[in-house]
């Protein structure tokens, strides 16, 4: 390890200096507003520590981790989603909480697993990036431990992310009892030396899989999901929607790309069945539902099935796919956990999320429900937002690689989504509630505000003039070859 | 310069909302100066020389250069028609909902001008990146006039009304990019622009998937029978403004997109379907003109005429007859005033009669001689009376289809029979007979019957004179069938 080694995973070093830095200063001091300031410098200084971290890109440091532009341009997206989260969290956890600066390090620490896990083409390093990235979460679901909603959150998402692991640990062993290596090249390699890798590779490939696919939710691993957002706090659904989930799918996409899992045609029937049923039953799942926290959570199974399309069609569009959809979906969901976190401002009750609460939303409070519309057509798909280009990009993807069966099941699983996304629209649009006229008005906090705001304005000016992410992206991808 | 068109009118909308705060009646002014300065600006555009062929003008901006999408707009004869209809029913609109929309009077006028704005940039977009985006988009503030202003199922109308159209809007951007792709691989770049795809050398089973990919899309929206479920609901559940912009022009986006680009972009494939969609459009002619006559709710009763005059539209595009095609220009410029006038009629009635009900009317002839007068007047105008411009379009359809399809032809004339009973039958049964409720209504206001002047003027003058018309789009669509290759013989009306 020389220089230049330390240099490029300087982001990772500063993000975990941090971490260590705030729990000390948790210990000594116990001000909020210095710890939360204190996370938002680290986290700034580790975004800062990218632009060197790239002139030297790709670089493979250690066997565990290899720091490349699809990798760095991950990180970016990490790590300024975590600024976000954190600034959200600030007013949430002000309010309720009596304790809340260890969170930070909770939340820091989850984001460097989740930095691992984007920077990984070994086993050890994607096994220690997820555990990184879970056991913190634990913590944050739960984080108010008098309510019993975050408990049983908390709670059912440790045994299923406990069972998850095992799975994957389990499909790890037997591909390296198969193959005798652990890193994502090799096992390529000898993948397609062998004409037949043996079942007990292609079984392990497809429990990390499974293992994967717990995290992403993806049916039918998808049973947590609903009760986990409804029950986190709304600032915490935001981290797993985006950050946990974002990342296990950069790694997943690595993970069968580096592979050559990809070639296997097993593996692609197992992906494109995954992704069509998580198109459907998400979609399906979220009609029904009576809770916005809900309904984004099915919602996002359809989502990560979305994306599956572009992991399953392949090609040099994907990468660009994968990054502007979960750019797009990043943005969107932390506006839309933005506004859910700035309507939950009364600490007696839980979060503020049936549907009902937001009934004429836009005659009391027109700023906070114009930006939850825009969220709401980004997540549908409309123009003029991020979510538009992000799904015209997938389709791209898609058609690209003629999947035409996965490009027509998107199409109907987005019309039968628009229902609900529309329900919540007009929801908003209705006469003022009964409930919603009793309900006291929170001033918005400064963060949680602007945390909405820049949201909304990223996913306008990116939606109408995308180009500046669409030529960093393909920039990303011909660096990737 | 053709940007500034879109432009105005978003800008305008903008203005609009927070005029409310200076008085009700401000955001109507601030909408009808908008809608006037527009009127100005294109006047100014068709007026100016400077265009190539059959384009009146062009304007071109590099936008995503990564796929090759621009921003690229350029108006012909028949783009510049359709605006002028957009515009010409912007100003109804206001004028119609001048004292029926009472509740949140800046966001209506200003979804109403968003609206206008949307569907301008569909008939300007020759980009098919930047024409999916408007077609998207402008579903937008309608489903906002829709679900706000609307009547008592308005919120299901309006989810109906956005996903089927949105549904459909996909499968035609699958059909684009399929389209770029194979583009794509003949000419190794990427490229979104009309003109540039206009040089794809498809095989036909190509061709025809990725064809039949933009005909559902534009057939949902036209609406031709079987796609056509969310129409009734969504013009019958929308406030009367709302409804003329549905029928008036968001329909003729489908019109617009059948002959701009599934004709053009596809000649050969859409000769292989006509068939298939000529089969379509009989159906809807006949079908919407049977389920008129049984409706006893005004509005959906004018929501199925919709049906089946579109239908002509469609016959007329398919029928492979220059003529035809001309009619079924004309076609969507008579609908385009006479569908609205009756939503407008209909609308008023209900204002002061609260319900749409024909059973509760009757005898309202003796009661409001001027909604009899121009109720009559609308309703055999709709039913094709020769000098009106309902007859024109139908006729010249009709007679063109008759020499290239007769067994079509004789089958849609069906239609013309079936309208006749469904248009006498609303007269007779709202305006005759005998009269029910004692309570005064008041007549047509001046206002009522300044906009009603304007639209009959517009049925009789381009029903006896519809030369310019015609001259308006002869360039648009000769080079409509040179694009093609087809040899088609263009006869001079």
């Amino acid at each position: 390890m020389n220089g230049t080694d330390l240099l490029v995973l300087s982001p990772l070093i500063v993000l975990a200096a941090t971490a260590v830095s705030v729990m000390v200063m948790a210990a000594f001091c116990r001000r909020h507003g210095a710890v939360a300031l204190m996370t938002q410098a680290g986290l700034i200084l580790s975004l800062a520590a990218l632009g060197p971290a790239a002139s030297h890109a790709p670089r493979i440091v250690t066997p565990l981790l290899i720091v490349d532009h699809y990798g760095i341009y991950f990180t970016g997206l990490i790590l300024a989603a975590t600024i976000a989260v954190a600034a959200l969290s600030y007013d949430y956890l002000e309010r309720r909480a009596r304790r809340p600066e260890e969170f930070y390090v909770l939340l820091l620490t989850a984001s460097l697993g989740a930095v691992v896990l984007v920077a990984s083409r070994h086993f050890a390093s994607f096994f220690l990036g997820v555990e990184l990235l879970s056991i913190p979460l634990f913590a944050m679901i739960a984080y108010q431990k008098r309510q019993w909603r975050p408990l049983e959150a908390g709670t059912k998402y440790l045994i299923l992310s406990g069972a998850s692991s095992a799975i994957f640990l389990f499909g790890m062993a037997l591909v390296y009892s198969g193959l005798g290596t652990m890193a994502f090249d090799r096992i390529a390699a000898s993948m397609a030396r062998g004409p037949a890798a043996g079942p007990y590779v292609l079984a392990g490939v497809a429990l990390v899989l499974a293992g994967l696919s717990f995290k992403l939710s993806l049916v039918p691993f998808h049973m947590w999901v609903a009760d986990v957002y409804e029950g986190a706090p709304a600032p915490v659904s935001a981290y797993i929607a985006t950050i946990s989930k974002g990342s296990v799918f950069a790694l997943l996409f690595r993970y069968v790309t580096d592979t050559g899992a990809y070639r296997d045609q097993a593996v692609i029937v197992i992906l494109t069945t995954v992704a069509v049923a998580s198109m459907l039953i998400g979609n399906l799942l979220a009609l029904l539902q009576g809770s916005v926290k809900r309904v984004l959570a099915y919602s996002s199974v359809a989502h990560m099935g979305y994306l599956l399309v572009a992991l399953v069609a392949g090609g040099g569009i994907a990468v660009e796919a994968v990054g502007f959809y979960l750019a797009a979906y990043f943005v969107t969901v932390i506006g839309a956990f933005g506004v859910v976190t700035l309507l939950s401002g009364n600490p007696e009750h839980g979060d503020t999320d049936a549907v009902e609460d937001y009934q004429g939303l836009f005659w009391k409070r027109p700023w906070l429900a114009a930006v939850l519309t825009a969220m709401l057509l980004s997540l549908a798909g409309i123009p003029v937002t991020m979510g538009f280009v992000a799904k015209f990009y997938v389709m791209a993807a898609g058609v690209s690689g003629a999947t035409w069966a996965l490009v027509y099941v998107l199409i109907a699983a987005s019309a039968i989504g628009l229902y609900y996304y529309l329900r919540i629209v007009i929801a908003l649009y209705r006469p003022v509630s009964e409930r919603l006229r009793q309900v006291p008005l929170f001033p918005s906090p400064f963060g949680g505000a602007t945390v909405v705001l820049v949201a909304a304005f990223l996913l306008l000016w990116l939606g109408v003039y995308p180009a500046p992410l669409i030529d960093l992206l393909h920039a990303t991808a011909e660096n990737a070859g | 310069m053709l940007a500034a068109l879109i432009i105005i009118l978003l800008v305008g909308g903008a203005l609009a909302w927070p005029a409310q705060r200076l008085g009700e009646a401000w955001p109507r002014w601030v909408s009808l100066g908008v809608v006037a300065l527009d009127l100005l600006v294109l006047a100014a555009i068709a007026l100016s020389p400077g265009g190539q062929g059959p384009w009146l003008a062009q304007s071109e901006w590099a936008w995503i250069p990564r796929f090759g999408i621009s921003v690229h707009l350029g108006m012909d004869g028949m783009s510049l028609l359709l605006i002028v209809l957009t515009l010409f029913l912007g100003v109804m609109a206001v004028g119609i909902s001048w004292t029926e929309i009472g509740q949140r009077v800046g966001f209506f006028h200003c979804m109403l001008l968003w609206t206008l704005a949307g569907v301008v940039g569909v008939f300007l977009s020759l980009d098919l990146f930047l024409f999916f985006l408007f077609w998207e988009v402008m579903l937008v503030p309608m489903y906002f006039l829709i679900a706000v202003w609307g009547h008592e199922a308005r919120y299901r109308a309006a989810i109906k009304f956005f996903i089927f159209t949105q549904g459909s809007g996909l499968l035609m951007l699958a059909a684009i990019l399929a389209l770029v792709f194979a583009y794509h691989e003949q000419a190794h770049i990427f490229s979104f622009d009309y003109q540039t795809l206009l040089s794809a050398r498809l095989d036909i089973g190509t061709a025809y998937w990725i064809m039949l990919g933009f005909f559902i899309a534009f057939a949902v929206k036209l609406p031709a029978v079987p796609f056509h479920a969310w129409l009734p609901d969504a013009h019958t559940q929308a406030s009367t403004g709302g409804s003329v912009l549905l029928a008036g022009i968001l329909l003729k986006t489908g019109a617009y997109g059948l002959i701009r680009f599934v004709l053009l972009l596809f000649p050969h494939a859409s000769q292989v379907f006509a068939p298939v969609a000529m089969f379509l459009a009989v159906l809807g002619i006949v079908y919407g003109a049977l389920l008129a006559f049984a409706q006893s709710d005004l509005k959906r009763l004018v929501a199925y005429t919709s049906i089946s005059h579109m239908g002509f539209v469609l016959l007329g595009v398919f029928s492979g007859s220059a003529l035809a095609l001309r009619g079924a220009v004309m076609q969507i410029v008579a609908h385009g005033i006479i569908t609205p006038g009756l939503f407008m009629l209909v609308g008023a009635l209900q204002e002061r009669l609260h319900t749409r009900d024909m059973g509760h009317m009757g005898g309202l002839w003796s009661r409001v001689p001027g909604f009899g007068a121009f109720g009559m007047f609308l309703a055999v105008a709709a039913l094709g009376l020769p000098g009106l411009v309902g007859f024109v379009g139908e006729f010249l359809v009709l007679i063109g289809t008759y020499g290239t399809h007769p067994v079509f032809a004789v089958a849609a004339s069906l239609g013309f029979v079936a309208s006749a009973i469904y248009a006498l039958h609303l007269v007779q049964r709202t305006f005759h007979g005998e009269t029910r409720g004692t309570e005064a209504v008041p007549d047509l206001s001046i206002r009522e019957l300044a906009l009603f002047a304007v639209i009959a003027a517009a049925v009789t003058a381009l029903g006896l004179y519809p030369q310019p018309v015609f001259d308006l789009v002869s360039p648009a669509l000769a080079n409509a069938y040179q694009a093609g290759g087809l040899i088609m013989r263009l006869t001079r009306l």
